[in-house]
């Protein structure tokens, strides 16, 4: 298989700069941290990469008027159930991901206990509930932490949050925190407008000063400061950053996915797992749908969500790379079963679905049950860890993954849950 | 920038006061504490029970506090944290060249009480309680039923006007009109409430709650909260106070577009049918499905007048009275002071407190909050107190007697050394401002709050719920880097154009290169450069063939990108 050229990071660019930088030391400076990073003489990155894309539904998505239909319940709402390529049904107004659904699970029998958007959003990125000791780091900078062996040569972050902010990186620091941009692909502010030399000069300047206050005990937050400095200059001076452009897409393509924020976002996902980037987020808000829900979802939500997603499947299968990349579909809790008097739905946690597909998980099933009206669970029930340690599981990341706090308290990778084994049989 | 700029002799003569405060003013110890070391009160008894509580908690945790910050940390610390900037080159000067004791006091003084700084106290404050108040996002979008411009206009006049905490938390709650500047019967105070009535108050309920108590009672919307003692039925309690309120839109002629919103009081029916407003209930679900109703009732079980008729009772208006009466209110309030200079507060999160989150120092609080109280509820009074305690002088630098005394390891903080933290964007970019010069040049008032809101906004990010919920990407993180190695107030700031500092640093003409290198840093970091730091930018100036401009440029570009400029330390 051809590979696009953004992933061999031989950019002139940065060779260019190697060399101002070689001028700059010439000013008897300590050596830069950051020279490391640059000198490393890799041509490609490695062969095997595996990645995972999550489309974040903030808000909380009503998961039984798309992934587990309840047509004969009171309160199941006018949408009807379609057959689709895998042994499951889901929403008639999701059809295009309905001839995809053979590479997709829905996990049935969720059930959580956090239904505030800021709790919720919390657990469901973190596998933690809140707690004020403690930040706990969330997936994306957990996944892209233990994914980025071997991949030193990636100079952009590797997590990377289209559209939205997602959870930061707790006790694993600023280097995993989620590079935040928006779906148009333009990174503000990279570029100094001056040449390789003058950047190189400022840079030696700015890692003297930056070093003097490191020593002087005051805490991490300077040190801290210090690493991220290395990655945005990393960052300014790598041909990689070609992968945020959606718009270089051949234009049938961009159509493919939908001209909105979130299939852009999700076509720059694509672009960013194949450049070499372990965790993308994507992030479609307006899901919070307490009144007028019904024709919200079927004029606005669902076919949004199921062209992007839909393509995004369909593209990573054909570029092969669908073996190698997890998807996740959630949002921080779903909606009641029951309809309010404004025919919305409110917060609901106790009973709902995620959705998870690629990198080897199996599709076309649906895991787990809800009864029929939908309000409880009736197989064994799964949490945010569970959902953790099954994409971790797919990715080969091991759960006996044991990270440390700052306090010195041992964490568990996926806080301890439990893998769907449905989904590696 | 120097006070003194008469002549050439004269001004040199400050440099070299700068430079000996500089070198012999390193620590307070001299001004601020006694021949015994026990720190000053300098006259106030708060000062000093702060003092002896903070004292035996060290003694009691086995932990040593650091020296005292330098006089520049000092004086830096106290400027960002009351007037949201860094000190410029001036008032730097002038408080290092202070010999007399008590300095810290004057100082403080002056920033809280002279009218130069009148403007900028009212507009850091108001910036930080409208953040408090109504997020980062609040009214910034379109048709939005906020209005950020007339929230943040009635905080300017609370601050400005120094108004009682207790008179502004009381107007906030009960407050009635409409919210753009320029509109009828404008009240700037409804700005607070008019985003937060929709879904029955749910955001009302909490916020009122969270702010000004200090508790959180969201979760017990829909159930008995499993950690602390608040139950549903207080929340829906709680709840009914604002049921009587209701925000009315007036759009623009012939449009959809929002013009102002009216927050008025009207009877409430409840929620019985048929309705009986004689006894307005409001109805809510426990978790096995049961209705249950709830009446208003404050947290202290105290009950008002069912009457949902506004001749009757105004809810809202009895609401504010019983947050003024309670125990809690002056706790909150102390609480989020303490956080403000201190880096924590004495519970963590500040908006969290009750019995299942014990605070450090809880008689210190009780007594902080009394003292208050006392004092007419004068947040400027509590402003010196805190400031002029021993913990907000201490340096950040720890020692490994106090290294441990670290919260974000999750222990309880014991403030033996301060806390190192990053500036707000709201900081940074006053501070940036002043160091580019472009303070002078900008527009009326109204302009500057509208580029600087511009400005801020890149770095909020809604989350799209109806909570307005909302996070800041201004964290450290790279997008934040770049915006301070590339973007256009830096551009500015090293821009060297006639009117910024460094073109005045630059054009120095009785300063050498080496004088204006310390120029620089000590404007940025309120200290001399070092040894290793001096040679440094001697080869610069060399690799640049001895072009002392592009020198100049890049060491401001440095210094301003450094950790040391943006964090309070």
């Amino acid at each position: 298989m051809q590979r696009p050229n953004m992933m061999i990071p031989r950019g002139m660019s940065r060779r260019h700069f190697m060399k101002h930088l070689a001028g700059a030391s010439a000013m008897t400076l300590p050596a830069l941290s950051l020279t490391r990073s640059l000198e490393l003489h890799a041509d490609e990155l490695k062969k095997n990469h595996k990645s995972a894309i999550l489309l974040w539904m903030g808000g909380g998505p009503s998961t039984m008027d798309m992934w587990d239909l309840k047509p004969g319940a009171a309160t199941g709402g006018p949408f009807k159930p379609i057959s689709t390529s895998g042994d499951v049904q889901i929403c008639e107004h999701l059809p295009q991901i309905a001839k995809n659904m053979h590479h997709l699970a829905v996990i049935r029998s969720m059930s959580t206990q956090e239904a505030d958007h800021g709790r919720g959003r919390y657990y469901m990125h973190t596998g933690y509930v809140p707690n004020p000791n403690m930040e706990h780091p969330s997936y994306g900078s957990v996944i892209s932490h233990e994914l980025m062996d071997g991949r030193s040569d990636l100079a952009i972050p590797p997590f990377v949050s289209v559209g939205g902010s997602s959870v930061g990186p707790g006790f694993l620091g600023m280097a995993y925190a989620p590079f935040v941009v928006n779906s148009n692909g333009n990174i503000k502010n990279l570029k100094m407008g001056k040449d390789g030399d003058r950047l190189a000069k400022r840079m030696a300047a700015l890692n003297l000063i930056e070093t003097g206050f490191i020593r002087q005990n005051r805490g991490t937050a300077g040190a801290d400061h210090a690493k991220v400095l290395d990655k945005t200059l990393s960052l300014m001076t790598s041909e990689q950053m070609k992968a945020f452009k959606v718009r270089e897409e051949k234009t049938e393509l961009q159509e493919r996915y939908g001209n909105n924020n979130f299939g852009r976002g999700c076509l720059m996902a694509r672009r960013l797992v194949e450049a070499g980037v372990p965790f993308v987020e994507v992030d479609l808000g307006g899901w919070d749908n307490h009144s007028n829900i019904f024709p919200t979802l079927q004029d606005n939500k669902l076919p949004v969500v199921d062209q992007a997603m839909s393509a995004l499947i369909e593209d990573l299968e054909q570029r092969e790379r669908l073996d190698d990349t997890a998807i996740i579909w959630m949002g921080e809790f779903s909606r009641t079963p029951r309809i309010n008097g404004n025919t919305g739905r409110d917060h609901w946690a106790r009973s709902w679905s995620v959705v998870l597909g690629g990198a080897g998980m199996k599709g076309g099933i649906a895991v787990g049950a809800t009864n029929a009206d939908g309000t409880r669970v009736e197989t064994d029930p799964y949490t945010s860890q569970d959902i953790m340690a099954t994409v971790c599981r797919a990715l080969g990341i091991s759960l006996e993954t044991t990270f440390t706090s700052k306090s010195g308290r041992p964490m568990k990778i996926a806080n301890g849950g439990k893998v769907v084994t449905e989904l590696f049989s | 920038m120097y006070p003194m700029l008469m002549g050439q002799r004269l001004n040199q003569i400050s440099v070299v006061c700068v430079a000996c405060a500089l070198l012999t003013g390193v620590s307070l110890a001299d001004v601020g504490r006694t021949a015994q070391g026990v720190a000053s009160d300098f006259g106030f008894p708060q000062v000093a029970e702060i003092n002896q509580h903070l004292r035996q908690g060290w003694k009691d945790s086995e932990v040593s506090p650091s020296p005292a910050a330098t006089n520049g940390e000092f004086c830096r610390r106290v400027f960002l944290d009351l007037v949201g900037r860094i000190p410029s080159e001036d008032e730097l000067s002038a408080y290092l060249n202070d010999k007399k004791p008590g300095k810290q006091k004057r100082l403080l003084q002056r920033l809280i009480y002279d009218s130069n700084y009148r403007i900028e106290f009212a507009r850091h404050w108001s910036t930080i309680w409208t953040n408090v108040l109504i997020g980062r996002s609040g009214g910034t979008e379109q048709n939005s039923v906020v209005n950020r411009a007339g929230m943040q206009k009635y905080l300017r006049d609370c601050f400005a006007r120094n108004k009682p905490y207790d008179r502004m938390v009381y107007e906030l709650i009960s407050a009635t009109g409409t919210n753009a500047p320029g509109s009828p019967e404008f009240n700037g105070a409804v700005n607070f409430l008019c985003g937060k009535l929709e879904e029955e108050a749910a955001q009302a309920t909490a916020k009122t709650s969270q702010i000004f108590l200090g508790l959180q009672v969201q979760c017990t919307q829909c159930h008995n909260h499993p950690f602390n003692e608040w139950k549903q039925n207080q929340y829906w309690q709680m709840n009914s106070f604002f049921r009587q309120t209701r925000t009315l839109r007036r759009f623009e002629r012939g449009t959809r577009d929002v013009r102002f919103v009216e927050l008025t009081n009207q009877d409430f029916g409840g929620e019985d049918r048929p309705i009986d407003p004689e006894t307005a209930r409001v109805y809510y679900e426990l978790r096995n499905g049961k209705l249950e109703a709830a009446l208003p009732v404050f947290v202290d079980g105290t009950p008002i007048d069912v009457s949902g008729y506004l001749e009757d009772v105004n809810r809202r208006d009895e609401l504010a009275k019983l947050i003024l009466q309670s125990e809690y209110m002056p706790k909150a309030i102390v609480n989020r002071m303490w956080s403000h200079f201190l880096g924590y507060g004495f519970t963590k999160p500040i908006d969290d407190m009750g019995p299942h989150n014990r605070p450090v120092h809880p008689e210190l609080l009780e007594y902080l909050a009394g003292e208050l109280q006392k004092n007419s509820f004068d947040l400027r009074q509590l402003m010196l107190w805190i400031a002029l305690s021993e913990p907000y002088s201490l340096s950040s630098r720890t020692s490994s007697r106090n290294a441990m005394d670290d919260p974000q390891l999750g222990e309880p903080p014991q403030f033996s050394h301060f806390y190192v933290r990053q500036m707000t964007a709201e900081q940074l970019y006053e501070s940036l401002l002043l160091a580019s010069g472009a303070a002078k040049t900008q527009g009326d008032y109204d302009e500057q709050q509208k580029t600087r809101d511009k400005w801020l906004q890149q770095f909020t990010i809604a989350f799209g719920t109806d909570e307005g919920d909302e996070t800041t990407t201004f964290d450290g993180t790279i997008t934040q880097t770049l915006m301070m190695f590339n973007g256009e107030l830096i551009k500015q700031a090293i821009s060297g154009k006639p009117g910024s500092f460094l073109h005045e640093t630059m054009h120095d003409s009785r300063s050498r290169y080496a004088g204006k290198i310390q120029r620089l840093f000590f404007a940025s970091l309120a200290r001399r450069a070092t040894q290793s730091e001096l040679k440094m930018t001697q080869q610069l100036l060399a690799s640049y063939s001895g072009d002392e401009n592009k020198a100049l440029e890049d060491i401001w570009w440095a210094l301003l990108n450094s950790n040391q400029f943006i964090l309070n330390h």
